[in-house]
């Protein structure tokens, strides 16, 4: 209890805020249900489940934190080409080669962070552009290392624990991809919710109040920025264990963007507007390209278009609405 | 034996290319005065405020705090040493409750900003802080509603809450009433004026009924300059006081 109640407030809402809601124990087993429902689909799924993980990095940066990025897929592809560099080395081990990759890019974003922060909002997308690319065309040029525009193969992983063997059907990929997805996720959850997620929220909302608190606002940022690219690392090395290839495509551009458009559709700023919109994307791409392989973009662009024009914050914006109108339904 | 001002400046200077803001100011504030930085519009006030706090960085000169000099420290860091500054224009987490807006500012203060792990809600003592800072403002009615849903006077409020949630020993108040309505900012001073006198304050404000009501000690500044600082029975009978003020008046 307090030591001093104060009459007619009660402090419970801010106190359990971080509680699991129920709705979220629902989400959590969507994917279980999608292991036996599509079966036939897990590598679909897989793709997803590691899509999810990239989208949640770059939300941290830029939902939590506001920090604009159009090269975030830099730390997608140094995790990618660390696991596989550790594969083809004899390293095969899957939760070392992501252990490492994740080192690896939260070292590289822990240095680039000092560049990203100096300046505003077009400075920060030229630079992480730039970094971006200038990563790409030292990979296609390092063909000895990279394999260049061949891709880097002749990766082979060993089972996790050494017990669970990558499977044709990608059963192991896929519960594989989804506990690491899981349990970032759930690590995501709490440093939202702490007093540092709160201080980003703050830094994201108003940056110049943020040191007339005494709150050094750098460190926080950098803080963010090396965790948001660990996990686009651990993201990267997943792809590379599960399809034992690197495509020189990690470090591409298009990626960058593409993330970026996956997170503004399902919402910023909310960890299950990342998974949601991507597990959307993902799904309408599959559909959308199954039906018409040229032109399939066209409807994206189009979804796009009316999501920022007319549900901004959506995905997760549009559940909201319809929670709201429905009583007792929390979302 | 403790410092006998609390914050004081020596020959501050800033230049903005050729133009002078502040020119050579020596401000020595008393501690635990209620001290009022009074001067027509443009006269530099709040780049004053901004030399203080770290927000600016001084051409020349040099700001002390408690006896310490701070010329060179961000401003987190004079936060530190308990120098806290309102906004003339709100500064706030338009999105966030005022109950969440509050809390961080507790938790800044407290040292636990940084924390990553146990949620915020865990925390116990820092909401229990904020909410009776709530209180104190009679603001914790709406701790839960959003900021930018409050309306502005409420909002003022929580810009002394956020300031206040720092524990300063030095609160530097930019035109707090500032855009409220008469009736409301007489409230606001209530609530200013029943802060505990060992914070000292000193206060930027146009209203000349609340300066003289509220201070013990009043600065005034034109055109960069202080051109005189003295008690309000003082000042009020201040020739070149007057001057500047029925100068400005017949010009408006």
């Amino acid at each position: 209890m307090a030591p001093h109640s104060i009459p007619g407030f009660d402090p419970s809402p801010m106190r359990n805020a971080a509680h699991w809601r129920r709705s979220e124990y629902v989400f959590w087993l969507l994917p279980i249900a999608a292991f036996f429902a599509f079966d036939e689909q897990l590598t679909l799924l897989s793709q997803i489940a590691i899509t999810a993980l990239f989208t949640l990095s770059l939300d941290l940066i830029l939902g939590y934190a506001g920090i604009v990025s159009l090269g975030h897929a830099a730390f997608f592809g140094i995790g990618a080409y660390a696991a596989g560099l550790m594969a083809t080395n004899g390293w095969g081990d899957p939760l070392l080669g992501l252990l490492v990759a994740g080192l690896v890019a939260a070292a590289s974003g822990f240095v680039t962070s000092f560049l990203v922060l100096r300046g505003a909002d077009l400075t920060r997308l030229m630079v992480t552009l730039g970094v971006s690319l200038m990563l790409f065309e030292a990979a296609n040029k390092l063909t000895h290392i990279t394999g260049g525009v061949d891709g880097l193969q002749g990766i082979e992983m060993k089972p996790i624990f050494g017990h669970f063997s990558f499977d044709l059907q990608g059963k192991t990929a896929y519960i594989y991809s989804m506990v690491v997805l899981f349990l970032l996720f759930w690590i995501a959850r709490r440093v939202v919710n702490s007093p540092f997620g709160l201080s980003l929220r703050g830094i994201r909302l108003n940056v110049q109040r943020m040191p007339a608190l005494g709150a050094p606002v750098n460190a926080r940022l950098v803080g963010i920025y090396t965790m948001g690219a660990a996990y686009a690392g651990i993201a990267g090395a997943l792809l590379t264990q599960t399809t034992q290839f690197v495509s020189i495509d990690v470090l591409n551009f298009s990626r960058s963007a593409e993330l970026l458009l996956i997170l503004v559709l399902g919402g910023t700023g909310s960890l299950y507007g990342a998974l949601l919109g991507t597990a959307v994307f993902m799904t309408a791409h599959h559909l959308l390209s199954g039906i018409n392989p040229q032109y399939w973009q066209f409807w994206l662009g189009l979804l796009l278009v009316l999501v920022v024009l007319f549900a901004r914050d959506g995905v997760m914006g549009g559940l909201g609405a319809i929670g709201k109108r429905l009583p007792g339904a929390a979302i | 034996m403790t410092a006998t001002y609390a914050l004081q400046t020596r020959n501050l200077v800033k230049r903005f290319g050729g133009f002078v803001a502040t020119s050579d100011v020596t401000l020595n504030i008393a501690s635990g005065a209620r001290h009022a930085l009074i001067g027509p519009n443009g006269a530099g006030k709040t780049t004053l405020i901004n030399l203080l706090t770290g927000f600016l960085e001084p051409t020349s000169g040099t700001v002390i705090l408690k006896d310490a000099e701070v010329t060179r420290l961000s401003q987190h860091q004079r936060v530190k040493r308990g120098l806290a500054r309102t906004f003339q224009i709100n500064r706030l987490f338009a999105e966030m409750s005022v109950l969440e807006s509050v809390t961080l500012a507790v938790c800044e203060r407290r040292g636990i900003g940084a924390r990553w792990w146990n949620p915020v809600g865990s925390h116990v003592e820092a909401i229990d802080e904020a909410a009776a800072l709530l209180q104190q403002l009679r603001l914790i009615d709406v701790a839960y509603h959003q900021t930018k849903s409050l309306a502005y006077g409420k909002q003022r409020l929580i810009e002394i809450a956020l300031a206040l949630a720092a524990k300063p020993s030095v609160l530097l108040l930019d035109e707090p009433a500032a855009g409220v309505p008469t009736s409301e900012s007489r409230e606001l001073f209530e609530t200013i004026a029943q802060l505990p006198r060992d914070v000292t304050i000193l206060l930027i404000e146009h209203d000349m009924d609340l300066v003289f009501r509220f201070a013990d000690r009043i600065s005034v500044l034109v055109s960069g300059s202080l051109v005189a600082e003295d008690t309000p029975q003082l000042i009020a009978k201040d020739k070149r006081v007057k001057e500047v003020y029925l100068g400005e008046a017949l010009d408006g």
